[in-house]
């Protein structure tokens, strides 16, 4: 797997999320209350959302467009909607993050 | 002159006794203890542990010899006294020692008792009591071969258990369905027995031994039902009774132990008995707890104080089994006086049962988590009334007072100074106090005596609940919609407690109100976030990551991720500058929309986000602010042209709704707040359907308020007229500032009005002066802190990382 820096974990706000931009469009990578890291595609399953600007709770984000709950854990659409978002591999070491490229690489091709 | 004082018997009761009457009564006695083992005294309890290994024998010393001797007390070790005699006042051991006594305290414990089948007499059959039999056990365990303990009660399962963690295969025995059946019941018996047979040893319940049998050394059990179990080594633990013959054969009364009054004194006024050779009122005991009572009563009573007496406790049972977590205490058969609470937790193997009589706890059985064990016994021993935690109580201590699992215990733990009305300056005290004075039974009876409840109607849910508290199921409090799925509590509740409590960050709120989620949701956060804002203007840290986006980064998210923005234009009034400013800002950033909006100003929409801090950055220049068109605050005073250029204006209404926008701007509040100032009745601002709206007349301002033109319409109610510019904005600050106290997030001005009542917020804004100067002055407060450009902070570099990517990957890759 080709694991690419993206930064460290202090850049993003407990209970918020930054975006990395690719070819593909951006990822969402969230650092929750407990300092979890997850990445997901920025985009609500719902209507295309940018999931990053959502209220981050527990290991959950709500989509600022219509309130989808979404599982970072999961990508899943929580409750009664149904749908999903991909979620890419995220790596911490010590500080620095990194997520995996050909997952990105393999949506590409 | 000394007195000689002759102890029989040198276990932990008389140890522990002699210890209080050497630190009562010093050089009172001259002391010679008889100890039929030959050894110091030692803590019995412990010999488990010595068993098993992981203690040894030296490690459970209590006094070793060097304590006798600083003492100045005789100890005759592996004496055994068999005959008192009562008439010349002596004692003779068996190796033929005479010892004359003033007072005799005899404390000779207790016998193991033995199933008398044939082969109890066998080699290889032991008993459980003292450091001989640990230590054969411990050499018959070296064969590691196969050891039966017969008894399933307390002392066999630690004997099992050490016998286990020796290395023996070993089976128990146990006459009864479950096992330790006088101390747990079933389902804790069941658990138990899991948790022994998961440790590798066998258990047989219903067993009943009919012999055992080998050749010249034990061999084998064998069952009634035929059974056959293979054993080298048999440890009978199935009870013990008092050792009382010494007793009885001088004569002294003896019932099932050696029967002594209350002061542990016997029918023979100079001897003394104690520890489980003692029956006091009828009882035996066996458990060190009432032990170690009984040696301080005797020693009170030594020293000369008749009036020590011992009265009867029960003492919790403990299993001391490494890795098995156990505990009872009291009284837990069912009765129809009687309810219980019983907590089961299947995956981790924890069973809580309290059984109940007249709300006082009589009985526990804790099984896998006994951390609780003290308090529980604390409370049965007081036998405090539990019916206020009763939905708690199994949850242990740690969910009592502070942080309440039930919305309940919040406020059964408010201080009775604690204000619940807010309003009317009502504290809980107060209101409890009429209930039960006045026999109230209903909450317009609690109204009308103490006025709690009776303004603004927040509170309503709080004083139910003290209804409920005081007096019980006779009141039946409407039901309380949660503010979201994290919480049992009403928004009116959490912002009284937060008040009440003092509660000053989220966190702090979600431990004390004892949220059901570890942070919170997307619903609740931003509501919390508000109410502190509200309530701490100057100690509260605004928490950003609880703001909706739009509050975040200070502008509207669109459907496609993009942003809108809106300056402030003052009371909807602009000039060629700052048109030009927003033309070029168009220009530059290649803006797709811009709209007039209907509340007097100019959107802008399609703004990527990482330009916003430079579309602010140019509108800064030209004078522009935040308009603050994406908050839950004041948004804008739309305004018509007044006196100063209508011919039919009676007041300058421009001027006014623009000091009306300069006073208000940057508050926030429960929901967005629209406000107009219209110059005539003809009304061309549409005051008439605005939150707060103005209608300018000759003979002054007439303050209107809770209109919608919405979701719903609805015309707005007249406040009142008041004479000048400035009384008309003291009024207005002040209705929304009692609006920004009481509301519940999101809630606009019309359902607030309607929940709380046009004539209470009428009386408390145009008739009660003084409340009024109050709400205006909290509202001028609060504006300290609130009137700070959020645009211009964000241009000078605050939240910086909201505005930009993390990073860019993968391009380059892409390109290959």
């Amino acid at each position: 797997m080709n694991w690419i820096a993206i930064g460290t974990i202090s850049d993003i706000p407990r209970r918020g999320a930054r975006c990395v931009a690719t070819p593909q469009g951006k990822i969402a990578v969230f650092r929750t209350a407990e300092d979890q890291v997850f990445a997901i595609d920025d985009h609500c399953p719902h209507k295309g959302g940018p999931l990053s600007q959502g209220i981050v709770h527990g290991a959950a984000v709500t989509c600022p467009l219509h309130n989808w709950v979404i599982s970072l854990e999961t990508g899943k659409a929580q409750g009664a909607d149904e749908g999903a978002v991909r979620t890419i591999p995220v790596r911490v070491e010590g500080e620095r993050l990194f997520i995996a490229l050909e997952a990105l690489a393999s949506r590409a091709a | 002159m000394t007195e000689k004082l002759v102890i029989i018997g040198n276990g932990m009761a008389p140890g522990r006794m002699l210890e209080y009457l050497l630190e009562q009564a010093p050089g009172r006695y001259q002391v010679t203890i008889f100890n039929a083992e030959p050894r110091v005294n030692y803590d019995r309890i412990m010999l488990s542990p010595v068993l098993s290994g992981e203690k040894a024998y030296e490690e459970i010393i209590i006094h070793g010899d060097g304590w006798y001797i600083a003492n100045g007390i005789t100890l005759y070790k592996g004496h055994k006294i068999v005959a008192i005699d009562r008439a010349v006042k002596t004692v003779t051991s068996d190796h033929g020692v005479t010892e004359p006594y003033d007072k005799l305290v005899i404390a000779t414990g207790s016998v193991p008792f033995i199933i008398p089948v044939p082969g109890h007499d066998l080699p290889g059959v032991l008993t459980y009591r003292d450091l001989d039999d640990v230590q054969a056990m411990l050499l018959a365990a070296q064969s590691r071969a196969k050891a039966v303990v017969i008894g399933g009660g307390l002392l066999g399962l630690e004997a099992a258990a050490g016998l286990n963690s020796q290395g023996m295969d070993v089976t128990v025995l146990h006459v009864m369905p479950t096992l330790m059946e006088r101390q747990l019941d079933p389902a804790a018996g069941y658990l138990l027995q899991r948790a022994v047979e998961q440790r590798g040893i066998k258990v047989i319940t219903r067993a009943n031994t009919q012999a055992i049998t080998g050749n010249g050394k034990v061999e084998r059990v064998e069952l009634a039902d035929g059974t056959v179990i293979p054993a080298t080594l048999v440890v009978m633990a199935v009870g013990i009774r008092p050792n009382a013959a010494l007793a009885r054969e001088a004569g002294i009364a003896v019932n099932r132990g050696i029967v002594v009054d209350a002061g542990m004194r016997s029918n023979d006024p100079d001897i003394y008995a104690l520890g489980e050779c003692a029956e006091v009122n009828g009882q035996v005991y066996g458990l060190v707890a009432p032990l170690y009572e009984m040696a301080r009563v005797a020693a009170s009573q030594l020293d000369g104080n008749e009036a020590a007496a011992f009265v009867h406790m029960d003492t919790p049972t403990k299993l001391k089994v490494t890795g098995i977590d156990l505990f009872s205490l009291g009284d837990f058969a069912e009765g129809e006086d009687r309810q219980e609470i019983v907590l089961r937790d299947a995956a981790a193997g924890v069973y809580k049962r309290l059984v109940l009589k007249d709300d006082r706890i009589i009985g526990t059985v804790l099984y896998g988590e006994t951390a609780d064990g003290a308090w529980f016994n604390d409370l049965k021993k007081k036998q405090t009334d539990i019916s206020e935690m009763r939905d708690t109580l199994i949850f242990g201590q740690s969910y009592q007072g502070g942080a309440p699992l039930d919305p309940m215990a919040a406020v059964a733990a408010l201080p009775d100074d604690a204000e619940i009305c807010g309003c009317n300056g009502v504290c809980k005290g107060k209101i409890t106090g009429a209930i039960t004075a006045k026999g109230l039974t209903s909450l317009d009876d609690v109204r009308a005596h103490t006025k709690a409840s009776a303004s603004c109607g927040s509170c309503t849910g709080l004083v139910e609940k003290l209804m409920v508290l005081t007096i019980g199921v006779k009141y039946n409090p409407a039901a309380v919609q949660p503010m979201c799925g994290c919480t049992t509590l009403g928004h009116d509740e959490v912002r009284r407690l937060i008040k009440a409590k003092r509660l000053k960050t989220i966190p702090a709120v979600m431990q004390e109100l004892e949220w059901k989620t570890s942070c919170g949701c997307a619903k609740c956060r931003p509501a919390l976030n508000y109410y502190l804002v509200c309530d701490w203007p100057d100690e509260y840290a605004d928490d950003y990551q609880s703001r909706f986006i739009n509050e975040r980064v200070h502008a509207n998210i669109q459907k496609d991720g993009t942003y809108s923005v809106v300056p402030r234009m003052w009371g909807g009034v602009t000039n060629a500058a700052e048109l030009r400013a927003i033309a070029d800002v168009v220009d530059k950033f290649e803006i797709p929309m811009v709209k007039v909006t209907g509340g007097q100003r100019i959107d802008m929409l399609g703004i990527r986000k990482e330009d916003l801090p430079a579309v602010w950055a140019d509108l800064g220049q030209a004078g522009f602010v935040s308009g603050h068109a994406y908050a839950k605050g004041l948004r804008t005073v739309k305004t018509c042209v007044g006196s100063d250029w209508c011919r039919f204006g009676t007041q300058d209404s421009t001027g006014l709704g623009i000091r009306i926008e300069k006073f208000m701007w940057g508050s926030w509040t429960p929901a967005k707040v629209k406000m107009a100032v219209s110059g005539c009745p003809r009304n061309c601002a549409e005051a008439t359907c605005k939150d707060v709206g103005v209608i300018c007349v000759d003979s002054g301002y007439e303050i209107h308020f809770a209109g919608a033109a919405g979701l719903d319409i609805k015309g707005t109610e007249v406040l009142g007229l008041v004479k000048t510019e400035d009384e008309a904005l003291e009024h207005i600050v002040a209705l929304t500032q009692m609006y920004r106290e009481q509301a519940r997030y999101l809630e606009r001005i019309y359902k607030w009005a309607k929940r709380v009542g046009i004539a209470e917020i009428k009386r408390q804004i145009m008739d009660d002066g003084e409340k009024r100067k109050a709400y205006f002055d909290r509202f001028v407060f609060s504006q300290k802190f609130a009137q700070v450009d959020p645009w211009s902070e964000r241009v000078s570099g605050k939240d910086k990382h909201e505005f930009r990517p993390m990073a860019s990957v993968g391009f380059a890759q892409a390109a290959e």
